[in-house]
């Protein structure tokens, strides 16, 4: 066990301590009814989460994300209002306009020798701009297939449902896992985020990989966002404000360093789903203020900064 | 004098053109009247709406140049505002009230500072914890309401006037120049810039850079807290939810359009807040010429884009070469490769 996957050992032990505790109160709470909404409910975060791992492994950060999904659900609601396009088409119409998208930022970020922090922040004003240009009104779907869509359900042992959503999250999950884990592509984002010069002398085509990481998150971004409207059953440019920042605590939760280098794909899964249990507790308790949601994922995330940060120091003393 | 015009030359040229591009739309942008022992004008909304970023900015500009980045600024101000309501509520008095959200922001930078200076976080993520709790901190301190008072003297930071001069417009130049005269007057300036070019030479030689970098970070949280209290005062009420809201993205905007570097040392608090005014001329400009609100948002980002691109250290070199008789590029502290 090497002393580098500790950070994502203790999230899983302090996310199962956390459900521990949720069931001895609610015991409710291990029914898989309760497992496929955390799934479903947090669908569209897991799945922009997937992107922000390997932007942040990277050594960036996306701050553009929670704009491109509600740009995503107008645009989709507008093209479906407007035209008889086939759902299916618009989405593949949308996820290539996000990556476009993702990759002219990072296309920016390397030519322009800009930090990623200023260039996603205009990002996220032209994604949330663009959204309200399409329309400041909230558009409702109507649409067999999303009707479908938001039908399509595996009925688990104990009635619980694993819906379309909570499926392409996983899905999403597992092919980040891939891609960070197991690919050429994912091996020079480590490298990239341990140290831009040190990658450089490796050989890591720095341009092409932060293109390619940036587009892959835009990716993500459109996926979430054609997620978050079949959720919502419409397109609202005022939706998701703060989403990047739900999703930097879940992939920081997740035991993924901010400084880059360092980091799981499952972590962040792991976070998502802790951040989703907080939110689960709150309503199952019915006493609690949703406030207590932000100020219990602040002090999570201090306490896995702080615990990684004495691993750092483990690794380097002895 | 020469030299702080030869600093700010980019960011009151760019001032200018903003400026004169809305006066292409809006040709009544100058008019400045006095009535009712006010001024009232375009120029006055500019400087009276852009206090919370102007404020925001001065702290920002010293904590960035340390080399760090503060992402709570807008939660602080959340926090303060609703502190300082809730006094007012409560019947402590203004001056309690001010004394409270001051101590609110002086408390929340002292938190970041021993997160960043003792526990050697990242400052961005040191920072993005308080951004991420302390919403839920001021929703906790209003009940999760919108706190409202009614409060002449403590409404008369956000909507009064002195000598004719928005009171919030009064206060940012106020601090501004008062930060400006800690730092430049003293060696404190120079300390700062030298722990954000190298923190462990800085150390080494002898600086306190633990207790200097906790004192920026309060220097932060104070400005914030100011800002805090002029937003609560405007409206006469405390939402935790939208005050402040992104306000710490227009701030960071500030002090980069200010040309000072992300990756720290030398900083210009003025540039920052000629920085500020643009964000809120372009801010207002938009309004004015009669742009439909949908479009704010993506010509705002079009043009900080264009700032940026012109301000990017690697077209930089690639302009001097078309200005050949400019001798010293203003940014020069930008020269190193951004990451």
């Amino acid at each position: 066990m090497s002393i580098r996957a500790l950070p994502l050992y203790a999230t899983i032990a302090i996310f199962l301590l956390a459900y521990l505790i949720c069931y001895i109160q609610f015991p409710a709470m291990l029914s898989t009814r309760v497992i496929g909404n955390l799934l479903t409910d947090n669908a569209y975060l897991g799945i922009v989460a997937v992107g922000m791992t390997v932007v942040i492994i990277s050594g960036g950060i996306d701050l553009s994300v929670g704009s491109v999904i509600a740009f995503s659900g107008v645009f989709i609601a507008v093209v479906l209002r407007e035209t008889d396009m086939h759902p299916m088409l618009a989405f593949a119409l949308l996820l290539a306009i996000t990556t476009a998208f993702g990759a002219a930022m990072g296309g920016m970020i390397h030519l322009l020798a800009m930090p990623p922090f200023i260039v996603t922040l205009a990002g996220m004003f032209l994604a949330r701009g663009a959204a309200y240009m399409l329309s400041i009104d909230s558009v409702p779907i109507v649409d067999p297939f999303y009707e479908m869509m938001q039908r399509a359900y595996y009925l688990m042992p104990g009635r619980g449902r694993l819906t379309l959503l909570g499926m392409i999250m996983v899905a999403a999950v597992v092919i980040g896992m891939i891609v960070l884990h197991r690919t050429r592509f994912g091996t020079n984002v480590y490298a990239l985020g341990g140290g831009e010069a040190t990658a450089r002398l490796m050989g890591v085509a720095v341009g092409r990989t932060t293109v390619a990481v940036y587009a892959f998150s835009g990716f993500m971004a459109g996926l979430a966002g054609i997620v978050f409207s079949v959720y919502t059953s419409a397109g609202y440019p005022l939706a998701t404000v703060g989403v990047e920042l739900s999703a930097i605590a879940a992939v920081v939760i997740g035991g993924t360093l901010l400084t880059g280098g360092n980091g799981y794909m499952f972590g962040t899964l792991i976070g998502v789903l802790t951040m989703g249990l907080i939110q689960t507790y709150i309503v199952f308790d019915g006493s609690l203020s949703s406030w207590w949601t932000k100020i219990v994922i602040g002090a999570l995330l201090l306490m896995f900064i702080l615990l990684q940060k004495g691993l750092l120091r483990l690794r380097v003393s002895p | 004098m020469s030299g702080v015009l030869r600093r700010v030359a980019p960011q009151l040229l760019t001032l200018a053109a903003v400026i004169a591009l809305v006066s292409i739309y809006f040709p009544m942008f100058y008019e400045v009247v006095y009535v009712n022992d006010r001024l009232v004008g375009i120029p006055i909304d500019v400087v009276k709406r852009g206090a919370p970023v102007a404020l925001l900015a001065i702290g920002m500009t010293l904590v960035i140049a340390t080399r760090g980045i503060d992402l709570s600024v807008g939660a602080v101000m959340a926090i303060c505002g609703a502190s300082a309501a809730w006094a007012i509520d409560q019947g402590f008095g203004m001056w309690a009230a001010l004394g409270i959200a001051g101590a609110s922001g002086l408390i929340c930078g002292l938190w970041n500072g021993l997160l960043v200076a003792v526990f050697g976080i990242q400052p961005i993520v040191a920072t993005l914890i308080l951004m991420v709790a302390g919403r839920g901190v001021a929703q906790l301190i209003t009940g999760g309401t919108i706190l409202t008072f009614d409060h002449d003297g403590f409404s008369y930071l956000g909507s009064g006037t002195l000598l004719g001069v928005p009171v919030p417009a009064v206060i940012w130049v106020l601090t501004g120049i008062g930060f400006g005269l800690l730092v430049r007057r003293t060696a404190l300036g120079l300390l700062v810039e030298s722990i954000g070019i190298n923190l462990r030479a800085s150390t080494l030689t002898g600086i306190n850079s633990r207790v200097l970098l906790i004192a920026v970070y309060m220097g932060s949280g104070f400005c914030a807290a100011l800002a805090g209290i002029i937003a609560t005062a405007d409206i006469r009420g405390a939402d935790a939810n939208n005050a402040g809201l992104w306000l710490e993205l227009d701030a960071i905007l500030a002090v980069v359009i200010g040309g000072n570097s992300l990756l720290g040392g030398r900083f210009s608090i003025l540039a920052s807040l000629l920085g500020a005014m643009i964000i809120q001329t372009i801010n207002t400009g938009i309004l004015l010429a009669g742009f439909p609100s949908e479009f704010n948002l993506v010509i705002k980002a079009v043009l900080v884009i264009i700032i940026l691109v012109l301000q990017s250290p690697r077209l930089l070199p690639q302009l001097a070469v078309l200005m050949p008789r400019r001798q010293s590029s203003p940014q020069k502290t930008k020269t190193e490769e951004g990451t």
